[in-house]
């Protein structure tokens, strides 16, 4: 299953791949080059320094995320879900083949985000560990968000609707171009609901080392969200709604 | 003495729209035979083949494959199952040779062992010449052989065929009835479904005929025909759902 995820996503590499390191590209000439030359640095570092990591994180997010939603949505929709279904491999293989691909394209879009940004400013990198960390476990978190959503999806606005209205505006307010410490009090416990906020500081920690948020809280969320969303997807799979006929 | 290769009791599946479509039948499939599954539209031939397939959950009764419980023991009983269903449901932007090999990466069957399997088959079928082509360019008839290769591609001792010759020209459906002959002839268990009655009358050693989620009938076709004498099977298939349909109404 993995082996005919990575040959879809370098197939379709114009869809899968390019679209995002483009739109990412923008932003770091308007709000890094243009509007950021102008800003203050933020807790010591530059402007565009500072957003880097949380347009890496979007990137993946949105690419994981847009992958299995799709990808599990047309195999619904085509039948060729079927191939599977009537296949020995238990529900968590099928589940981690649709997770790997989701996987495999956001870290492969975050890769060459990752490059673009070095043409724009330098980047340190603090914690390996807490990156990679961080990265996968995100990835990992919005494949089964993805999956969740093509499982229930009964048609093509279905798969879009989430996307749009939920998960770019969660995006856009998880601190990726903001320290929640310039909000008033009210407004940063507002934005302590907003789960990307902790997976954004997490990986900027791995970066510049500074996070609006202790690390160990990131994590804590990430891992306990991403346990959350594999649950249920193993139940959707094991009850067979949205899945089997 | 070995188990049957289908074996069913009691089964029954209530969808959610409340619509009952299978009331609790019973049937056995012995293995080796060639058994044919009739039923007009709706009858509740598509449910049984999916509940065996683990495509649909049941909703109560017992359903096994060579012995082996579904879905209790789904891993070990899809082993043995190879189905063709009724829509092709393939990806249209996959190569045909693609298609094929990755069906038998879900078996657990290495790439390079799938390439080696996949080979004469796709010969068999016709459809070597074509395997570096994406599946949206083959013809109907293609397309139909394809959705075999892929449901043999891991030598299943079950073939399933849900309507396999829908829609196939004559001379075709001929050539996949030598076919169909030839795999049953080296033991390959093999259940249609087909609304061309005179293609079951052909190939199958065993009828069962559905309707409305009920087993009407279910014997051996020569016994079936000697009984009714000089009728076909057409005859006694409209006979017998006619005649339940004005049962019903009454």
């Amino acid at each position: 299953m993995m082996r005919k995820e990575v040959v879809r996503i370098f197939r379709i590499w114009a869809q899968t791949l390019l679209p995002p390191v483009v739109t990412t590209s923008l932003y770091f000439i308007v709000f890094g080059t243009f509007i950021g030359s102008q800003l203050a640095p933020i807790d010591g570092y530059s402007y565009i320094q500072f957003i880097v990591p949380g347009l890496i994180m979007m990137s993946v997010i949105t690419s994981s995320y847009m992958n299995t939603v799709s990808n599990f949505y047309f195999a619904k929709f085509m039948r060729n879900i079927d191939e599977l279904l009537v296949s020995p491999m238990p529900d968590w293989v099928i589940i981690l083949g649709f997770v790997s691909g989701g996987v495999v394209r956001g870290l492969i879009v975050g890769f060459f985000v990752l490059g673009v940004s070095l043409f724009f400013t330098h980047l340190a990198i603090h914690s390996v560990l807490v990156l990679l960390a961080s990265i996968l476990l995100t990835s990992v978190l919005f494949s089964l968000g993805g999956l969740i959503n093509g499982v229930f999806a009964k048609g093509f606005d279905g798969i879009s609707i989430v996307p749009t209205f939920v998960l770019t505006p969660l995006t856009y307010l998880g601190g990726i171009f903001y320290s929640i410490q310039q909000f008033p009090e009210f407004w940063q416990k507002v934005s302590l609901a907003n789960p990307i906020l902790y997976m954004v500081n997490a990986f900027r920690w791995g970066f510049l080392g500074v996070s609006d948020i202790p690390v160990w809280i990131c994590f804590s969320v990430l891992l306990a969200m991403t346990t959350l969303f594999l649950c249920i997807v193993l139940w959707l799979f094991k009850s067979g709604v949205g899945v089997k006929a | 003495m070995s188990s049957p290769a289908v074996f069913v009791s009691e089964l029954t599946k209530t969808y959610d729209t409340g619509v009952k479509a299978l009331k609790g039948i019973s049937l056995s499939v012995e293995e080796g035979d060639f058994f044919a599954l009739l039923g007009p539209n709706g009858a509740g031939k598509t449910t049984l083949i999916g509940i065996l397939t683990g495509l649909i959950n049941k909703t109560s009764g017992e359903a096994r494959i060579f012995g082996h419980d579904m879905p209790k023991d789904a891993s070990r009983a899809k082993t043995y199952i190879g189905l063709v269903p009724q829509e092709f449901n393939f990806n249209i932007f996959e190569k045909v040779e693609d298609i094929v090999v990755t069906q038998a990466g879900y078996y657990g069957i290495p790439r390079s062992e799938a390439l080696k399997n996949a080979e004469p088959l796709l010969i068999d079928l016709g459809l070597w010449e074509k395997r570096n082509e994406p599946s949206q360019k083959l013809s109907g008839g293609m397309k139909r052989r394809l959705m075999i290769a892929r449901a043999l591609i891991h030598k299943p001792r079950l073939l399933i065929l849900d309507e396999p010759t829908a829609g196939v020209d004559v001379e075709l459906r001929r050539a996949m009835w030598i076919f169909l002959r030839r795999m049953n002839a080296e033991g390959t268990t093999v259940i249609l479904t087909t609304h061309y009655l005179e293609e079951a009358e052909q190939l199958c050693r065993t009828v069962a005929i559905i309707n409305k989620g009920e087993i009407l009938i279910n014997e051996p076709m020569q016994a079936l025909l000697a009984r009714h004498g000089e009728e076909k099977l057409e005859d006694i298939y409209l006979g017998l759902i006619e005649g339940d349909a004005a049962k019903k109404t009454l």
